[in-house]
């Protein structure tokens, strides 16, 4: 298992499009991924809970992964936050 | 003040608006009471996302990029919402759990998602609360759809306004409350017009935006035949109107009342005048009309609004029913013409880039005998109540007749051997409405006992006009001389061989084309049935020989302008 943190860096926070990028990056791996905001953790597969969060620029989340290929997962999903998001 | 559309249903209307909103979200307070009902609601909750989402790929596919790429990834986060597993665990568990069906389950968990949203502080995210109603009207829309219990009750005289209107809404609209409709979106030819043809009341279809500025009980006079709506007009204007409507109505009795006259030309020549039907209530309704059979028993309605492929005891009732209604008059079966725009909640079809060029009518049959057969066993069985005919759709070639008959020559040989009684004899033909039937209709003639020309999708692929856009619409036309030539050799090829040849499309109910059908051979007329009075008013009135001269003529202009005002000339 793996956990890692991130602070949110785009100032609009974690909206719809970049939430889909992200549930649809999840999609192409088999490890059970979860984000957790205070003390609220969703799966990451759904939509509707990542943006139920309201997670808000400058917050920090924890990513879990949970799996065997969550080595590779956890690489996309931090290129995903370093720059993906940064950039919104 | 007025608005314009395209008149597809003759009649005049008024009454008051009732505007059909997309999706009224209704509790229905339904308790499931086994697993079975509990299946089965999740059945259709898991078709509901399933068209939902088709739908939205769709709307994808087709986006106009120039338009910016907001409303792509708006789609895009839909797609992702639409298949969102919290939704899909959440409605599935109060179904199985609560014991509620999939219309009350889907409206809370939306509310609560949306309440959710609604309740948050930030601006941007509160707004993605619209979203989440979009796609679950979307959803519950297509959850409605998918059933046939759902059926509005509307007050006396209502006139239903509608950005469009489904099938399913328009076979399950109650006409004897509503008296006309009109909707935003449509065709001539699209379903809604269709059905409001055949069942006589006044439409008006493609009226664009501004029939959205019409208000719930506004006075409405609607003329179905010009396509005019005017909204909210002053007495004098009603009561011009009124005196229409009772002159209509008085027309439309008196054609009534020569149901029972034969339509036989001045110069003896019988003609046979058939209705296009959906179920044995239009066979009924249509002798009532003077029907002499159906030469189009559309067998989709079996297919549509339910959940499950029919079994071949359910199509039996179904086709018996129709042969018992039809009292010994011949009724032609047409084999299932899906795909295309009539799509199947249960069948997954693939998304495809031209559904009308695609996977439809008898290639699905060809690819899948084990549904062919049983619906062609259904009607052999059938058979024994009535005269029934089988008719195959979209055919194109004479390879594909050989293998429709080689699945019914199994369909009879399955029969016998479970010692069931079947006309052993019963006619088969085919559809002509691909170009290439039409030019080979020489060669086909020789493999089946008669043809129908469904000029609809003829005329559709003859031109290469897509007759659902809107833009093209007036390219759609049944009079250009290359679609009157095709026909004029499927009907000569036809006697040449000694079979029977009818026309199912729109053409055979315009009376414009009567005399001109009647001049190529056509003997067999099969259209909605309010249009039969109409077209047998022109029969009786019009002689063999004088139509031979008005087909020669026709065949001599080179435009379907001259044509059109020609034949308006001589049949007016």
């Amino acid at each position: 298992m793996i956990t890692k943190d991130y602070i949110i860096t785009a100032a609009e926070g974690m909206h719809a499009r970049p939430a889909t990028n992200l549930v649809k990056l999840t999609k192409n791996y088999s490890s059970l991924i979860s984000l957790k905001k205070g003390d609220r953790t969703v799966k990451l597969s759904s939509l509707l809970n990542i943006l139920s969060l309201g997670i808000k620029g400058g917050e920090t989340i924890s990513i879990i992964i949970d799996g065997e290929d969550e080595t590779s997962a956890i690489i996309a999903i931090d290129a995903f936050f370093e720059e993906e998001l940064k950039h919104l | 003040m007025m608005i314009n559309g395209i008149g597809v249903s003759p009649g005049i209307a008024i009454g008051k608006a009732h505007l059909l909103k997309k999706q009224e979200a209704a509790l229905s307070n339904v308790v499931l009471s086994d697993d079975t009902d509990i299946i089965a609601e999740t059945t259709k909750f898991n078709n509901a996302v399933y068209l939902s989402v088709t739908e939205v790929e769709a709307m994808i596919s087709n986006y106009d990029q120039s338009q910016g790429k907001e409303g792509l990834e708006i789609l895009e986060t839909h797609i992702e919402l639409l298949n969102d597993p919290q939704i899909s665990e959440d409605v599935t568990g109060k179904i199985s759990k609560e014991k509620k069906n999939a219309n009350d389950a889907l409206i809370e968990v939306i509310a609560d998602a949306v309440q959710l949203f609604k309740n948050m502080d930030d601006e941007y995210l509160s707004a993605r609360a619209a979203d989440v109603q979009d796609i679950g009207n979307r959803l519950l829309r297509n959850l409605n759809a998918s059933t046939s219990t759902h059926i509005s009750r509307y007050e006396a005289d209502t006139i239903i306004i509608a950005e469009d209107l489904t099938p399913s809404d328009t076979i399950s609209m109650d006409i004897t409350h509503v008296i006309g409709f009109a909707t935003q979106a449509g065709g001539r030819t699209s379903h809604a017009a269709i059905i409001a043809r055949s069942r006589g009341i006044p439409a008006i279809v493609g009226c664009g935006l501004t029939l959205m500025d019409i208000k719930d009980d506004d006075l409405l006079i609607l003329d179905g035949r010009s396509g005019a709506i005017i909204i909210n007009p002053d007495q004098e204007i009603v009561e011009q109107y009124r005196v229409k409507r009772e002159n209509w109505l008085k027309q439309t009795y008196l054609l009534r009342s020569l149901k029972d006259t034969p339509a036989t030309t001045t110069d003896g020549v019988n003609i046979n005048l058939l209705a296009n039907i959906g179920d044995a209530n239009d066979m009924e309704q249509a002798i009532g009309f003077g029907a002499e059979g159906s030469g189009l028993l559309r067998t989709e309605l079996l297919f549509m609004g339910r959940d499950t492929l029919p079994g071949e005891d359910e199509q039996f009732e179904f086709y018996k029913t129709v042969a018992l209604k039809a009292k010994g008059k011949p009724v032609i079966v047409r084999t299932l013409d899906i795909g295309g725009d009539k799509q199947l909640p249960y069948f997954n079809f693939p998304a495809e880039q031209n559904p009308f060029l695609g996977y439809r009518a008898i290639r699905i049959c060809l690819d899948r005998p084990d549904i062919f057969i049983v619906q062609l066993k259904a009607i052999l069985r059938a058979s024994t109540f009535g005269q029934l005919k089988i008719m195959f759709p979209m055919i194109s070639n004479i390879q594909e007749v050989r293998a429709a008959k080689i699945i019914l020559q199994q369909a009879k040989d399955e029969l016998i051997k479970a010692s069931i009684a079947f006309d052993k004899n019963i006619p088969v033909g085919i559809m002509i409405e691909i170009p290439s039937a039409a030019i080979t209709a020489d060669l086909l003639a020789k493999e089946v006992d008669f043809f129908s020309i469904g000029t609809n999708d003829l005329c559709q692929y003859t031109l290469a006009v897509d007759r659902m856009n809107e833009q093209i619409k007036d390219l759609y036309d049944p009079y250009n001389p290359g679609v009157l030539r095709l026909i004029a050799y499927v009907i000569e090829q036809g006697h040449k061989n000694n079979i029977e040849v009818g026309m199912c499309g729109e053409l055979a109910s315009d009376p414009k084309a009567t005399l001109l059908l009647l001049g190529m051979g056509l003997t067999d007329f099969s259209m909605s049935a309010t249009a039969i009075p109409e077209i047998k008013n022109m029969i009786i009135n019009s002689s063999l020989a004088a139509a031979k001269q008005v087909h020669q003529r026709v065949m001599g202009m080179d435009s379907s302008t001259s044509i059109t005002a020609y034949l308006q000339e001589v049949t007016s």
